[in-house]
Parts: structure tokens; sequence; C-alpha cells
């Protein structure tokens, strides 16, 4: 019998593992605590000149598949003489151990004190992980106020979509980075090393300082607020010299020299994403007008078919993932897309690979992309995304699709053998009426009726999807009101019952939807200033964890909040969310640019009262919106001309180098 | 990696009677089944390597002849009961040990169960060694060490710690550390036996 040889895992100097795992078999699916993932990287902690440990604020089974988080983890590790850790929020059943033994917030890479490292980078990807992050700040034994912190603790930096707005949450971070991370990282990294390592001059503030001057890390407290006697903002201006009066967007140009991740985490626990995930092109110019990712994203950037193409192999190859994603804002405005589908199709045929493509383009174009995806047998479902129920509401939003296009296109998807297809929309949209969203019915109705039309087949199903509408930042939307919770959940229940009203049509189409009273609470995160960051913080005091999560959340818990916390500045709940801005107030993130031109926003805004379309920069002239001047940059599209080529079948198994034989 | 037909491929990977969640192994036993033969030594490296620290792949063999579950009949565990005075621990294993059969309940999948823990441990022992093997620590510190048979409902450490709180009122102050140090067949005499061995043994036969 052979002899155990197993090499213990090697405790780091400061690891708090030894005090955690006894704690591990006390609390559910602990395996998502213990790193070691493949692609996980645990490197020495005394040669690292700069460490980051970066949060993506849900479960584990979250946050690992982030991608932002993941691209910046290896663009940090790859430095020789820098180190980055991931942390995710823990689970409450282990939150309440944590502080009875004493064992504060930890990375999962080597189980270090969150506290111990030089940087804490948290990305928001949606305003309602908050509360998650003071969890992990006071877990991590750090003052909850930047104003309290010493020169012991690490600098908070709060990055992605939510970052355009961190007004909420000025007071819990001590930066916030707008805009792409890769680079971002990089020179917050540089002025981190240099600083330490002229002995750390001026301590905590000359670090901010240094880091603000770059006038692309936002410092809040360099930043005073003044408000008017009717509680909306007079200024906002800095109260340091030296420090920008606005604080400009990152934007990452030529995506093909940042080729990441090279290297995909594979979890060891479940998590919600399974699979390779390939940024095709960031950026949107579609110009939908509730969407804040398509704004804040400008210029599209395009990554080549053949950089595409080399990810995907070793990507996959490094992983042994058998899905791949071919992600973006709108995946089948890729200029390559037809030869990427088909190449990466064939390329993948007879292997377990198979390839998924977010399809939410409503024309025939996107189902002839996932018949060639469907080659290795496997379909996967086709979403189409409307977004509005009537041809009004879609020339509000920008969402041009007719609905003569929509039936077209989901019967061709009927015709080629999809059963099932699933049709989003949201609710709530400003001048919607009841009637707008009454349409959604009728849609449903027709695309059954000629699906069952053209296949002959009673067998054919769609899934109306709905999601309630939240007014962000930097979109053209941003001063428009909210709905309240009564009006769509009133409007969906019509809909509903209009659905149904044909029972053997209404037997054939599905109909799921969220309530309106979590968008109303991420409302007003989304377009709160700094006094929402007494409301946050009372929440979480009362108990408020995982607020994306719909078992976890608390409608009464943010109403009790609110009304305890914001009649002190003579404000309210209602004041931030159903509260229609006028084009002269002062908004809270006006300081922040996005590159987009206020004056085109708010043209965006009036055009969309009016029901006027405004088309795509990458096919018609500039319409100004402001980014490309503002930032120096310009639209990267193809096509290169170049094609994939059939790959040579890689045959027997991966050893690791110099362990061949 | 092989994978199973039809619409939705799983790859082909059974594991046989694996360590609860939170017990630590160090004999744990898959089969897999692969597209093409390999050399085994080999797919040894190339598992090892796509595997975290301490997830360590000791061996493999080519499976010949029955089943990998067939093979496991009994698993050997030691179980560290930090703060429990030796002497106490005896007693109970005494009482354990006497008994024609200790009933004990569980929540498994189908809901909570009740059955023997008595009858499937073919040994248990409180070890002599005052020392703590992981961790120096003044407190007393004692060990238990059993062979138990691989049953259905299976007896797992936990099972047998409920035994003892059962027959003798043993409660652990702090969390037992139960670690699995074999698993295999029987012989006639009640040593565990590598469940490889058999597939080593043709292998040689085979002339490789």
């Amino acid at each position: 019998m052979s002899v155990p040889s197993t090499t213990p895992r090697p405790v780091a100097a400061n690891s708090v593992w030894p005090r955690l795992e006894p704690l591990l078999p006390q609390v559910t699916k602990p395996i998502q605590y213990v790193g070691g993932e493949l692609g996980a990287v645990v490197k020495d902690w005394d040669t690292a000149t700069v460490r980051w440990a970066l949060m993506y604020p849900d479960a584990y089974e979250v946050g690992l598949p982030n991608q932002g988080v993941q691209i910046l983890y290896e663009v940090l590790n790859e430095l020789p003489d820098v180190l980055a850790e991931r942390t995710y929020a823990v689970w409450s059943d282990l939150e309440k151990l944590m502080r009875a033994h004493g064992v504060p917030q930890f990375t999962v890479d080597a189980h270090r004190p969150v506290r111990d490292f030089d940087l804490f980078g948290v990305s928001f990807a949606t305003e309602l992980g908050y509360t998650n992050l003071l969890t992990a700040i006071d877990l991590a034994g750090i003052p909850l106020l930047a104003a309290d912190r010493t020169d012991a603790d690490p600098v908070i930096v709060a990055g992605g979509h939510a970052a355009f707005n961190p007004e909420p949450i000025a007071d819990f971070i001590d930066a916030a980075v707008l805009g792409d991370g890769e680079e971002a990282v990089l020179e917050i990294t540089a002025i981190v090393q240099e600083w330490k390592a002229e002995g750390c001059p001026g301590g905590r503030d000359e670090l901010l300082l240094r880091l603000a001057r770059t006038e692309s890390v936002y410092v809040p407290r360099f930043y005073d607020v003044d408000y008017l006697p009717d509680g909306r903002i007079q200024r906002v201006v800095p109260n340091r010299a030296d420090v920008p009066f606005r604080v400009h967007k990152r934007t990452t140009m030529d995506l093909d020299a940042w080729p990441y991740p090279k290297k995909p985490l594979v979890p060891l626990a479940e998590t919600v994403h399974e699979r390779f995930a390939v940024e095709i092109f960031r950026g949107c110019t579609r110009g939908c007008r509730f969407c804040q990712a398509g704004m804040i994203t400008r210029p599209v950037r395009e990554r080549s078919i053949t950089t595409v193409g080399q990810m995907v192999q070793e990507g996959l190859e490094f992983s042994g993932f058998h899905e791949v994603g071919l992600l973006s804002l709108s995946s089948a405005d890729h200029s390559e897309i037809g030869d990427m589908c088909s190449g990466l199709a064939q390329q993948y045929q007879g292997t377990n690979v198979s390839l998924s493509l977010p399809s939410t383009r409503v024309d025939a174009f996107n189902i002839e992309l996932a018949q060639e995806l469907s080659r290795n047998g496997r379909r996967t479902g086709l979403t189409f995304a409307p977004e509005g129920g009537s041809e009004r509401i879609r020339k509000v939003i920008n969402k041009m699709v007719s609905k003569d296009d929509l039936i077209r296109t989901v019967v061709t998807a009927y015709t080629n053998g999809w059963r099932q297809v699933k049709l989003y929309f949201m609710c709530g949209l400003p001048t919607e009426t009841d009637a707008d969203v009454l349409e959604i019915a009728d849609m449903a109705h027709e695309v059954i009726k000629a699906g069952r039309a053209a296949t002959g087949s009673k067998d054919i199903r769609c899934t109306v999807s709905i999601g309630g509408f939240v007014p962000k930042p930097h979109t053209p939307f941003q001063w428009a009101a909210m709905a309240r919770p009564e009006v769509i959940d009133g409007r969906l229940k019509l809909l509903k019952q209009a659905i149904n009203a044909d029972r053997s049509l209404g037997r054939a189409i599905g109909f799921r939807y969220h309530d309106g009273e979590p968008s109303l609470i991420e409302g007003l995160l989304s377009r709160g200033d700094r006094r929402v960051g007494a409301v946050i913080r009372r929440v979480w005091e009362n108990g408020g964890r995982f607020d994306g999560w719909s078992e976890h959340f608390s409608y009464q818990r943010w109403v009790d909040a609110a009304a305890e916390t914001l009649p002190a500045f003579g404000v309210d709940l209602d004041w931030y969310t159903t509260r229609e801005r006028d084009e002269l107030e002062v908004l809270p993130w006006d300081h922040l640019d996005s590159g987009l031109d206020k004056d085109w926003l708010w043209q965006d805004w009036q055009d969309a009262l009016s029901e006027y379309e405004q088309d795509d920069c990458r096919w018609t002239p500039c319409f100004d919106c402001g980014v490309c001047p503002a930032m120096d940059t310009e639209i990267q599209i193809g096509p290169t001309g170049r094609k994939l080529l059939p790959l040579t079948p890689v045959n027997g198994l991966k050893l690791p180098t110099g362990a061949q034989q | 990696m092989a994978f199973s037909q039809g619409f939705t491929p799983h790859p082909k990977i059974s594991y046989a009677s694996a360590a609860p969640t939170g017990v630590a192994s160090e004999a744990e036993y898959l089969e897999i089944g692969l597209r093409e033969p390999v050399e085994p030594a080999q797919l040894r490296v190339a598992l090892d390597n796509a595997l975290s620290p301490g997830l360590d792949v000791l061996d493999a063999v080519v499976a010949t002849g029955t089943g990998l579950a067939d093979r496991i009949e009994a698993s050997h565990w030691r179980i560290e009961l930090p703060q429990v005075d030796p002497a106490v621990l005896a007693q109970a294993v005494t009482a354990f040990t006497e008994a024609e059969e200790v009933q004990v309940e569980r929540m498994t999948k189908q809901g909570r169960r009740t059955f023997d823990a008595r009858s499937a441990v073919m040994s248990i022992d409180v070890d002599g060694a005052s020392v703590t093997p992981s961790g120096a620590s003044a407190v007393p510190c004692a060990i238990l060490e059993m062979v138990v048979r691989q049953v259905t409902p299976s007896v797992r450490p936990d099972d047998v710690l409920s035994g003892l709180r059962v027959v003798a009122g043993l409660e652990p102050p702090v969390a037992p550390k139960v670690i699995r140090l074999a698993q295999g067949t029987l012989t006639a005499q009640g040593a565990i036996v590598d469940p490889l061995d058999a597939d080593r043994d043709g292998a040689t036969i085979g002339g490789r």
C-alpha cells in the first residue's frame, strides 16, 4: 500500500487559516472559503512591494466568475513585485463565527487579513453590494469611515460601473476609479510603490493627494458638497489646491493588447457561470437610453477575430472549461461576428466545447449565428430584448425594433428548431402607461400564433421576463422620475391577466418578473448623494446583507432606515426616486466625467420625451455625445479581413513543463 | 476525458465512498473514463497539476476486473478530540463496544434516519499516545482510531461520535478533527488493502 505523501498546504506567515479552519465545518459550503483554484496565485508576501486585496462584494458563487476582478487579479499578479489576492463576501453564518472568534476578513488565496494589504479594491457591478462592503470593512478591522482610518489601514478603492456615482459610499471609501481598470490599477500601483519607496512621506493624506492629482482617481474627501435650502446640491468643489475640479474616466484602447483573462479561475465550489468568457468588444453606441453600461463605456473598441480565437484556444486549454461565452453589450454587432462564430464552431466541431452568444439583437442574423454556434448539437437558449412593449415606448428608450421584426425573428427561430424563446422587457420606463405594458401581451400572443402557424406545432413556448427600470447616472434618463412600486406591481398584474385572457395562447407563455420594491431602492442608491450613506449604514447596522439576493433583501429595512435618517437633511426616499430633476439641477455625479456631454444627454432626454430616435455612430455620422473628443479616444472596429484557421487537434494529456516523463 | 452520450454529456467520473464535507483524508479513490489510453504515471502528473494544493493525486492504475465501489469494504479513521480526557473517552468506547447496537440519528437527503452505528464498527481504540499530532498544546487531546465497514446507510465518523454521546454522554467541547487514513478491501484478518493493488498486480502480469 502506498504511503501517503501529500504535501501539506503551505501556510503564509500572516495567514488566518489555523483560526479559520476549525470554523469551516460549522458553515454552509465551506469550500468557497478555501481558495487554491486552478488559476489562483499565491505569492511571497515579503518580496512584494505593493499588495492588493481585490473584492467582488457578493458571495463566492457570484463573485468568482466576475470578469473585472479576474482581469485585474491577473494583470497585477503578472508584475513580479506586486501581489494581488481575492476576497468575497462571507455568508452570515461565517460572519457570526468570525466575529465570535476574532477572525478578520481574509483573502481566499493565502488567507491573509485584508487589513494587512496596501490597497483594498472593490468592484461594484451593482449598488446592491454596498452593505456587503460595510461588512467586509468592519470584519477586516478597518474603521468604517474613511476619515477615521490611519496609515495602518489599506486604501479602499471602488471600481466598476457603480463607481460612476460613488457618492452614496463616499464616506466609506478612500478613492474611486471610473472606467476601465487595466491601466488604472497599474498607475495606482506605481504611485503607491513610489510613495512607499520614499518612506511614505506625508502618510495616507499625501498618498491620496498623489492619487487625486492623476485626475482619474476620485478621492471624495478632497471635495466638499454644499446644499441649497430645498435639499438640492448647490455645488461640489475641491477643498484642496492641486485637486482637479472634475475627475475623468479611464479608457483602455486597443483591446488586442490586453488579452485578459489568459488564465481564467476555475472555481472549486459551484458558481453562477462556469464558462470561459471572452469579451469580444467593449462599449456600445446603440444608444439605448436606459442603459448605463452603453453610455459610460464608449467608444466601441473591438477585439479582433484572431485575438478572440487565440484567447479561446489558450483559455480553454488552460482551464478545461466546456463552455465559451462571447461577451459584450451587444455581441452580434461585432464587425467580424459572422466569421468569428463560424470559425470557432468549425474549430470546436466534434468536441465537448459549446459556444454561446448573449443574444439581444432582434433580427434573423442573430438566429444564423445561434445556428452556427449550436453545430455541436447543443442549443443554447435564445433571448430577445425588445425592452419596451409598444412601438411608442421603444422610441422613447431608443430601442429600434418593430413589432413585425420581432415576430418575424421569433418565428424564424421556431422554424429553425427552437422550441422556446425568451423575451425581455422593462416596466416603469419614463412616460410609460398601462397601455404600453399591456402591448407586451399582444406581442407575446402574436408570437405564439405566428409560431404555431409557421411550424404547424403547438409545442412552442415563449417566456416573457420583466425587470423594473432603474434610472442611472450618466444616461439621458438620469433626470427621470421613477414609477412607484405600486404602479409597477399594478401594471404587472394587468399584464399577467392580459396574457392569460386567451387561455390557449396564455398556456404557451411563461411570465417572470421582479416586483417594484427592490428597483426603488436600487434607484435610491444609484442616483443618491453623500447623504444616502447614512441610509446604507443604518440598513447595515440593522442587519442588511446581500441585498442583491431577493431572499435576503428587505424593502422594509431600507424604507425604515431612509425614514430614520433622511428627514434630518430635509429630504426623503421619494425625493431621490420618484422626483423628476430639472435641467439646471446639480447632479451628485456632475464632477465625475464619463465623457458624455451633459448638454447632449439633456438633448437626448428631450428627444426621448418627443419619441425621436438616435442612430448608432458606427454606421451613421457622429452625433456629438462628446466622449471621443473629451477622452481623446476613437471608435476601434474591424473588420480586419482575417479568418480563423482550423486548429491542429491537441491529443493526449496536458502535462506541466519539465514533467514529460 | 470521456463523456456520457446524450443531450447533456457528463464527464465519466465516479467517486467511491467520498469522505464527508469537513473531513480530512489521505485516501480517496475515484474512477474516470478516458477517450484514449494514456500512461497512468503521466495521467497522475496531469491530474495533480490541475488540482489545488493539498489535493494530491498519488497514483493511477488501469482499471481491470471489478468496479472500484465493490472494492471499498472498510475505512480506517482517526479522530482527534481536543480538550477530551483520554480516560473519559476510553470509558465511552468501552460502553460503545459492549453494546449490541447503538441507534443514532442523522439528517440524510431522504430526511431524518435512525440506524445502528455499532455493528459496522470493526475496531475502535483510544490511541495510547498523549501528544497531539497536529498542533502542540497544553490541553489534553484524546485520539480515537477505528475501522468501519462500508454499509448502507453508511456509518460515518460523526455517527460513531453520536453513538458515544448516546451510550456515554460524551460531548466534545470543540469540533473534533477527523481524518481518513485508508480505505479499501478487507482481508480475513481485518486489515485494509489498497483497492488498486489488484490492478497493479494485473499490470505486472501483463508485462508492463
